[in-house]
């Protein structure tokens, strides 16, 4: 299944280089969250599973030294969403024993009140988005804790597409079975019409010459 | 106007759908004899989480026993008794709601989560199918799991405890993805309302989701004796798994589908019937 997705993907790349695209989609996110709940700072880690880190892919606001920087995937308020896989809000990270206060006071701004979200896909956690200190308000309401999962869902949707692309690069830059088919469609696209045609043509033939036939 | 369109399973600002009974219902169904004097005494209450701190002020008390799910290398697990616990703080608070609203349960830890509340669904499902086959009266399940190949054995459970007597109450996931075992008919399925009220809950007309308890904003016991104000379906789940615990302290003996009948019927946005017309 995967492998089709795959080889899917890999034609697809002939024509399309989507993994450009990757940080200021991440960037757009997190300036995106920031904006919609009026914080003062958002980001958003990804979790390099091989590593077993979270790692800061975008921020936006306060924190923007942080960009790069990896953590244990455990840690903190987003160490816990991750495992969690479940939205959390925390008004009050002072009083809350998952806080990474050491973390936090090292990077030189510290957060009174933090929302965060898990980027989930399936069965997968793709990271964390966070939201930092969105203005007080009598309190929590319901709108803004199903915002905050539905924007992180489709950032996640949209973070999957790219990976797809990655995937798909790969097999471009690959020595691998499926890195022909990429080279022969961007060949195809960088064609003029008459070769294109002609191309067209020929993989027409060897396609029902692969066709099995009845 | 927002919450009219999201797809999530929280109550939205718009309001509670109002559900009136047939006229022809025979008996109106009141809180007084849903609940009884309210304090679910000797009901069996199983919470399936990260443990429990006994020691922690708001749990108010022993527990009946704790457990805890270790797992071999191929994801069978075995339930051994278990002197750590509650290694995140979640459990706690969930036993904490529990207790302050059926004092006289008896709640027992099964601890399937780590600290980061991570326990994977092997867990998960050995430790649902103990506290099931231990005849506890209410299973608490304030967690789900997004891996589908966990599903049918799920099932098989809430099925198994629909059968025998056992009423899983179960949150919905607090984001627009697959979980389970929540959406299962058998399972008292439930999300969060915004009212700052731990007595005031709600039936949904339109499921999956069947109920809406207090879940924003809840004050509750967590890790290392602290209180922390949390919010999430989590923290609505235990408030109806204490009324489910009332309703089978006033009436011992009642199968899943009654207790979810009476749990309707005594639902804050739940009116009419025979009542309506003074019978």
């Amino acid at each position: 299944m995967r492998t089709e997705v795959d080889l899917r993907a890999a034609v697809a790349a002939g024509v399309l280089s989507a993994s450009r695209g990757r940080a200021p989609l991440l960037q757009s996110i997190a300036d995106v969250a920031r904006a919609i709940f009026g914080a003062r700072a958002s980001s958003i880690m990804l979790f390099d599973e091989a590593r077993a880190e979270l790692v800061f892919e975008a921020v936006s606001g306060e924190g923007e030294e942080l960009l790069g920087r990896r953590i244990p995937k455990d840690t903190g308020i987003a160490g816990w969403v991750l495992g969690a896989r479940d939205p959390i809000v925390v008004d009050d990270v002072a009083h809350d024993p998952r806080f990474a206060a050491d973390f936090a006071r090292g990077t030189g701004y510290v957060p009174q009140g933090i929302m965060a979200a898990p980027l989930l896909l399936e069965d997968r956690a793709l990271g964390v988005l966070s939201i930092l200190d969105r203005p007080k308000r009598a309190s929590l309401s319901l709108v803004e804790l199903d915002l905050l999962g539905l924007f992180a869902h489709q950032s996640a949707v949209a973070l999957e597409l790219f990976e797809a692309g990655r995937r798909a690069q790969a097999a471009l830059d690959g020595d691998g079975e499926l890195a022909v088919l990429a080279r022969l469609a961007a060949a195809l696209d960088g064609q003029g019409a008459e070769g294109r045609s002609a191309s067209i043509a020929l993989m027409a033939a060897l396609e029902r010459v692969l066709s099995p036939t009845d | 106007m927002i919450a009219d369109e999201l797809p999530a399973w929280s109550l939205g600002d718009a309001g509670v759908d109002p559900v009136t009974l047939p006229s022809g219902w025979p008996e109106a169904l009141d809180r007084s004899w849903a609940f009884g004097d309210g304090l679910g005494t000797g009901v069996r209450v199983a919470i399936v989480d990260s443990g429990v701190d006994a020691s922690h002020p708001v749990v108010a008390g022993p527990l009946e026993r704790a457990v805890v799910v270790e797992l071999d290398h191929d994801g069978r697990g075995t339930v051994e008794e278990d002197a750590v616990g509650d290694v995140s703080g979640h459990g706690t608070a969930c036993a904490g709601i529990i207790r302050a609203l059926a004092p006289g349960c008896e709640l027992t830890s099964v601890r399937v989560l780590g600290a980061d509340l991570t326990g994977g669904g092997d867990a998960l499902v050995a430790g649902l199918r103990w506290a099931v086959h231990e005849g506890h009266d209410v299973v608490n399940l304030s967690l789900s799991t997004t891996k589908a190949r966990f599903a049918e054995a799920l099932h098989e459970l809430t099925d198994l405890a629909y059968f025998g007597g056992c009423l899983l109450v179960a949150s919905a996931h607090n984001m627009p993805v697959a979980s389970w075992p929540w959406r299962f008919a058998p399972v008292l399925s439930v999300a969060s309302h915004a009212r700052h009220d731990s007595e005031t809950f709600f039936h949904n007309p339109s499921p999956p989701v069947e109920f809406h308890a207090r879940g924003i904003d809840v004050e509750v016991g967590w890790g290392g004796g602290t209180t922390i104000r949390a919010s999430g379906n989590s923290f609505a789940t235990p408030h109806m798994s204490a009324m489910a615990a009332r309703v089978l302290g006033a009436h011992p003996g009642l199968r899943p589908f009654e207790v979810k009948t009476a749990l309707r019927l005594s639902a804050n946005n739940v009116k009419g019937g025979a009542d309506a017309h003074g019978g």
